[in-house]
């Protein structure tokens, strides 16, 4: 006789999310991922003028502000006909660079290693030290990273002129012109995050840890000594055996991130024990589950709908289940790697599939790889070129814009009729991760990952529940939007 | 004194930009200025079970609230159940547990303009039926209605901002803190006087070209914004340019428009947010304070006096012209 549990406010989270439990055995059966939360963008949008889209989409999220921005400027762009120059270009790569970078820096020392200061772990041999270093708002590492964070955010004063929420991305290029001065202080400030990333997060060069390209030198490297807060995540992971906890899918979904010239720097695609072709047209938003209108089938987003109601029989979710070819994928840092081809990332997927562990250290080592990419587009940006172009926008017209977020796969989907929004559709990196069931009854990647974990109906709610759900980065606010 | 904070029907940047403070580690910040944080979602070790007991006590009174901080705007639909936002593993809608916390909290603080007026939620159709804490746009009013009070005599104060400066937010909780926000602090709309009294035209290095109407008309052109691109800073209350963003930034030192973004409404300005809208071609929005027959002379006196050194790099995204280097006559 299984029993359930509602755990919830789940903290520690970019936004509202609660899960229940069904357990049974002492292990959870069942798992339903529930985002409570719904404020409804796709329908505000409907109506608004096109260019309006990129004042509203930031603020679906605080976090995610100018990954929405720039899949918005895309959408628009490709709805345009656009194509900024290579300014603009670069400086949309810098400013969503610095976004992701300083996500995957909030969400390791903020939200995902306090975990390990919890008083589940008294006795083990690295407890003491995770308490001094990573407990919530009182260890030494987020009161050493809020700083550094700030100190690297300056980026964004100088290339958005605020964050969150610029409008100084847009699908001409950038409103933000940036003179040679300016470009120096800018490489200061990616000096200066370097330094913090290298003497205090890693005990390495950024260079050597993007290098590293299986499991076994990972562990090699670790044993090297040398201090950092990886190797020290590493010790606990090694301990607790992380690798082998929260394995999802193993369908990981990328759209490609950062444009460089006639290619992306992380290649689009899928992966599932393998190369495999992403076919963007096979995307449907499933709604069995969601309280939404039921339009019959589900829908690919360019024709998607969203119309909320307040009861329907099986739903028990904001979020609608994105499924691609019918199929449950994970989209975020470690997806990307294993998509582009990162040795690393595709040795701790063949070993052990998406786990707790991988998807943590594939958020890292992204660090090591895109801040050097970012001190090269420093110096390629060219002042006295051009930096925006005007775009014309067809009363009639449609477009989409697909990036890589901090969290994965982000897509916009527009339609223009009239010269205004007639439909806006949104598919965020934890719509995936997050989805709840489809008509087929498949669990979405959480769930997944969740089944089979001990689990008590009354006891404290096991760590391990806590590292799985925060392994995977999710904004629940861009999930619902 | 302690804080709670909770977020409702927001985007979370209202934290994130917190976070972003650059005066030192923010906790220690708070500590250091006897602030103690009870339970914030985003950055507390405490969860779920404990979590949601501890928000249960601090609504039935078992446990005191200073300091009620409320981020998003607060959702009163569908058809006023509260169902778009249910709150802490439970069925109860978060409006309900905002109003039972603030009816004994010491001081109830807005954070951002979704809590304050409703903000980018209640944009175009509004259709979480989204509000503010005491306003629902311009209106007083809002979920608790335009009698509230809390626990000293003040009104919600409302830290208002898309998202609020990180200073705004911790200065606002200091001043609480250290019992020197009084209701003379606030303007007509409850946000703090310390940075509402400003206009975020004060500091705008584009001052220049605003004195000459040298305006820009496309991005990245470095002339004034006011005229063509939708730029409200000359009406907008904030201190945006005094007190830098991210180091060195602001809105029109990013190269766009002001949006007015702590003013209620500023969701719904009834044109397009990039674009001035003008009766014969006169911007409708004028300078605070400004009498639009002197607006219209000076302007047109200015444009006619503009250097054609202002004139040629307003339309340019790089210096054209320097200023001219001037030697003393011997």
């Amino acid at each position: 006789m299984s029993a359930r549990r509602v755990v919830g406010p789940f903290n520690r989270v970019e936004g509202d999310l609660e899960i229940s439990l069904d357990i049974d055995a002492g292990r959870v059966a069942a798992a339903y991922v529930n985002s409570p939360l719904y404020r409804g963008f796709e329908q505000i949008l409907q109506g608004k003028l096109p260019a309006d889209a990129l004042v509203l989409v930031p603020r679906i999220c605080g976090i995610c502000s100018v990954a929405q921005s720039a899949a918005a400027a895309l959408a628009l762009a490709d709805a345009a006909g656009t194509v900024p120059p290579a300014n603009g270009r670069l400086a949309a790569n810098l400013t969503l660079a610095t976004e992701n970078l300083a996500d995957h820096l909030t969400h390791f020392y903020l939200f995902f290693m306090p975990d390990f200061a919890r008083a589940d772990y008294a006795g083990r041999h690295w407890h003491a030290a995770a308490v001094e270093r990573f407990r919530a708002t009182v260890g030494s590492a987020p009161n050493q990273m809020l700083p550094a964070r700030a100190d690297f955010m300056r980026m964004m004063g100088l290339l958005a002129g605020k964050w969150p929420h610029t409008l100084a991305v847009q699908p001409g290029g950038s409103t933000r012109p940036l003179q040679s001065s300016e470009i120096y202080r800018l490489h200061r400030t990616l000096r200066e995050f370097r330094g913090f990333l290298e003497s205090v997060t890693f005990g390495a060069r950024l260079e050597h840890v993007a290098a590293l390209a299986s499991r076994a030198e990972l562990d090699h490297w670790r044993g090297q000594g040398g201090g950092g807060d990886l190797r020290a995540f590493l010790a606990i992971a090694a301990d607790l055996d992380l690798w082998r906890l929260g394995r999802a899918t193993d369908r990981f979904m990328s759209y490609g991130a950062y444009q460089e010239q006639g290619r992306r720097l992380f290649p689009a695609g899928l992966w599932h024990h393998g190369a495999a072709a992403l076919d963007i047209g096979t995307i449907d938003e499933d709604i069995s589950h969601a309280w939404y209108a039921a339009a019959g089938l589900p829908q690919h987003p360019g024709a998607g709908s969203t119309l909320p109601v307040t009861e329907k029989d099986g739903a028990y979710s904001w979020c609608k289940a994105p499924r691609l070819a019918g199929q449950v994928v994970e989209t975020g840092a470690l997806a990307r790697q294993v998509v582009a081809g990162h040795p690393l990332a595709r040795d701790m997927v063949a070993a052990g599939g998406g786990s707790v562990a991988a998807r943590v250290v594939a958020r890292l080592v992204e660090l090591a790889l895109v801040l050097p990419a970012m001190e090269r587009w420093l110096t390629e940006l060219a002042p006295g070129e051009p930096w925006c172009i005007a775009t014309q926008l067809a009363d009639e017209t449609s477009g989409v814009g697909l990036i890589e977020a901090a969290r994965g796969s982000l897509g916009h989907w527009l339609t223009v009729r009239r010269g205004r929004i007639h439909n806006y559709q949104i598919i965020a990196p934890t719509t995936w991760n997050f989805s709840p069931r489809d008509a087929a009854g498949q669990p979405g990647a959480l769930e997944q990952a969740l089944a089979g974990l001990p689990a008590d109906a009354t006891a404290p709610l096991p760590a391990a529940i806590h590292h799985v759900v925060r392994s995977f980065d999710p904004c629940m606010v861009c999930t619902v939007h | 004194m302690n804080l709670l904070w909770l977020q409702s029907g927001g985007c979370g940047g209202c934290t994130l930009s917190w976070l972003g403070s650059e005066h030192g580690p923010l906790f220690r910040v708070l500590a250091d200025e006897g602030i103690e944080l009870l339970w914030h979602p985003s950055v507390s070790e405490t969860g779920v079970d404990e979590a949601r007991e501890l928000i249960a006590q601090c609504a039935d009174g078992r446990s005191s609230v200073d300091l009620l901080c409320i981020e998003g705007s607060l959702l009163r639909g569908p058809r006023g159940t509260g169902g778009f936002h249910r709150f802490g593993g439970g069925a109860q809608p978060m409006i309900d547990w905002v109003r039972r916390i603030a009816a004994r909290a010491r001081h109830v603080v807005a954070i951002g303009s979704c809590s304050s007026w409703g903000g980018i939620t209640a944009a175009g159709i509004n259709p979480t039926d989204a509000c503010g804490l005491q306003y629902d746009g311009e209106a007083a009013g809002g979920l608790f209605g335009p009698d509230f009070r809390d626990a000293m005599g003040l009104p919600v104060i409302n830290v208002a901002g898309c998202p609020p400066h990180p200073d705004w937010i911790t200065e606002t909780l200091a001043a609480l803190a250290h019992g020197r926000l009084r209701a003379e602090h606030l303007d007509d709309y409850g946000r703090p006087r310390f940075y509402a009294d400003q206009l975020v035209h004060h500091g705008c290095p584009r001052n220049e070209y605003y004195e000459f109407k040298a305006s820009a008309s496309r991005h990245s052109e470095q002339g004034c914004l006011m005229e063509q691109l939708g730029c409200k800073g000359t009406q907008a209350h904030a201190d945006c340019n005094q007190r830098l963003w991210n180091g060195e930034g602001s809105c029109l030192r990013g190269g766009y428009a002001c949006i007015r973004c702590t003013d209620p409404g500023f969701e719904e300005p009834g044109h397009a947010f990039e674009t001035t809208p003008k009766v014969a071609g006169i911007p409708i929005g004028l300078p605070a304070d400004m009498p639009k027959a002197w607006f219209i002379a000076l302007a047109a006196l200015s444009k006619s006096a503009t250097p054609a050194r202002v004139r040629e790099n307003a339309h340019s995204d790089h210096l054209l012209r320097a200023p001219t280097v001037k030697r003393n006559k011997r």
